[in-house]
């Protein structure tokens, strides 16, 4: 994309945002390689409410990662890779596609789909025990989607 | 980056980050002999029914901590004892309409050595899957004239580890064929499941990742040969049904009730996982 057009999508963005839909779970356009080339929201991703994410409730991404950038937070996992480095191993696109649903990137991958809310077996109401009734709520929402892959895309190799 | 070298690029990652935390990853090199004289096995080799996914099977002792591992060690020092303690007078106290106690008809608890490794077991008769709470429950509601005791009180945990306690040192060794076969079929789909909105298996944690730190905790492969352990977390002797609730609600998932019947073939398809490790209630873990 020259600069031109950059501007210009920019401030469509910005025009837009306002009235812009936000993508439903269920309507997220995933490539054949489990890429979401377009933002879920519209609106840019925060990096530090990204951060935020990596550490808290739903989010928990140190649970099964480990995160070199933040070195604050305690007891980091190691079920799937450091993420160090991920935003210059994979694009944007690939990130989103990545955090809103890993399976479809990963098959079988042990990595929860955060941005998904069909195909669950025995669903509960957080972590309650309890059977979940009613609308079901993606683990991140759209916008904590676009936050996370902001963040990640911070994280380049040295 | 293409496709290709981006993946051989990932690969290298996960290669290098294998090899940064090979130092605390698996179980560790410590042996447990309780007591200064009782052995127990905490590795070996899995049974056959195993033999496509583990190599070895451990205890989940050697997962945990130095601090946690010794109060196991030496009965003085283990918490779990209060509650067996309490159940040994409970075995010799009358209760019930009929005016018995345990110990009026079973005589010394000694007699029970050898019973906690087949259980839990298919009753000829009645063709249920019988748990050791189960057993316990039947003598109190049907030949005591006692009521039942709730499936993970103190009462009755104490009374599963107390008769367990008679088999330390025993290799687990539950029945999977026969009329077990279709309760092991149903515990063993459900241990390959990936319950809740996590959408995680017990496989995922304990048959993928056994040594792998999940945020603070040290996964094991997930073994029952404890049980009842004591669990300083939540300070109290806790059932096997118990942990699994836990570990399935941790998923976000709707979990199961302690003593269905979904619970119960669970239990004998985990168990089984473990035939060879040695009995050893009431284990300490954190
Ligand atoms: C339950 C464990 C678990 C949680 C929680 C988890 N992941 Fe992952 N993640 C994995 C695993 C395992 C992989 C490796 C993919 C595979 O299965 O091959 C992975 C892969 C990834 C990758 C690609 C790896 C790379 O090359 O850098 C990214 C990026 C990622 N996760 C981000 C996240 C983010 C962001 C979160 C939190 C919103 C998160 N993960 C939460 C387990 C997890
Ligand atoms: C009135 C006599 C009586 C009393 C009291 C009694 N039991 Fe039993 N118990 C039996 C009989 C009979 C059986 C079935 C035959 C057998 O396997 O020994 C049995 C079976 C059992 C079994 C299963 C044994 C096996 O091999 O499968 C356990 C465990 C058990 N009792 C524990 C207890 C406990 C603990 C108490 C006290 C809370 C108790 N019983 C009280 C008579 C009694
Ligand atoms: C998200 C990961 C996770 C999943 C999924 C999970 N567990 Fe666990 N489980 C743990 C953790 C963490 C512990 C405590 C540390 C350890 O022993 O692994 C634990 C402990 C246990 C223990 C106690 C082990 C001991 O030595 O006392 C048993 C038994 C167990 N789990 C069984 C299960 C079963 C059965 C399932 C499936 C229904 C399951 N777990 C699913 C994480 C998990």
């Amino acid at each position: 994309m020259n600069k031109t057009l950059g501007a210009i999508a920019a401030a469509t963005v910005l025009g837009t945002a306002a009235w812009a839909e936000t993508v439903a779970p269920t309507a997220v356009a995933y490539d054949d390689y489990g890429a979401v080339e377009a933002s879920l929201t519209g609106t840019p991703g925060d990096v530090e409410n990204g951060a935020v994410l990596m550490n808290k409730g739903a989010g928990n991404c140190v649970a099964c990662h480990q995160i070199g950038a933040l070195p604050e937070l305690a007891f980091q996992g190691e079920i799937g890779p450091a993420l160090d480095g991920a935003g210059s191993r994979w694009t944007e696109a690939e990130l989103r596609g990545i955090v809103a649903n890993a399976k479809k990137t990963f098959e079988g991958t042990m990595m929860p789909s955060f941005y998904k809310t069909e195909g669950f077996v025995r669903l509960g109401n957080a972590y309650t025990g309890k059977a979940h009734e009613g609308d079901v709520a993606p683990l991140l929402t759209a916008q904590d989607v676009e936050d996370v892959v902001a963040f990640l895309m911070t994280l380049k190799d040295e | 980056m293409n496709k290709a070298s981006k993946s051989a690029s990932y690969i290298a990652l996960v290669a290098a980050s294998a090899f940064a935390v090979a130092a605390h990853a698996g179980p560790d090199e410590d042996s447990l002999t309780i007591n200064g004289e009782t052995e127990i096995v905490t590795e070996t080799a899995a049974p056959d029914h195993l033999s496509d996914v583990f190599d070895t099977i451990y205890s989940g002792w050697r997962f945990r901590t130095d601090e946690t591992q010794s109060l196991e060690m030496d009965d003085f020092d283990n918490p779990g004892m209060l509650t067996v303690d309490a159940a040994m007078e409970a075995y010799a106290t009358a209760e019930g309409t009929v005016g018995e106690s345990c110990q009026g008809c079973h005589e010394g608890v000694e007699t029970f050595a050898g019973l906690t490794p087949t259980m839990p077991k298919v009753d000829e008769e009645t063709g249920k899957l019988v748990t050791m709470e189960d057993a316990i429950n039947d003598c109190r509601t049907e030949r005591m004239g006692a009521d039942a005791w709730k499936w993970s009180g103190d009462d009755m945990q104490g009374m599963v580890a107390l008769i367990g306690l008679q088999s330390r040192g025993m290799p687990m060794n539950v029945a999977i064929d026969g009329p077990a076969a279709p309760f092991w079929e149903q515990g063993k789909e459900m241990y390959y499941t990936r319950y809740g909105q996590l959408e995680l298996s017990c496989a995922n944690c304990h048959e993928d990742n056994y040594g792998n730190m999940i945020r603070a905790d040290h996964l094991s492969q997930g073994q029952t040969n404890g049980f009842p352990t004591y669990r300083l977390k939540q300070a109290k002797l806790i059932s096997k049904h118990n942990r699994f609730r836990g570990c399935i609600r941790d998923t976000r998932a709707e979990t199961f009730a302690e003593g269905s019947d979904e619970f119960r073939a669970l239990e004998l398809y985990v168990a089984s996982r473990g035939n060879g490790l040695s009995v050893e209630t009431p284990a300490v873990r954190q």
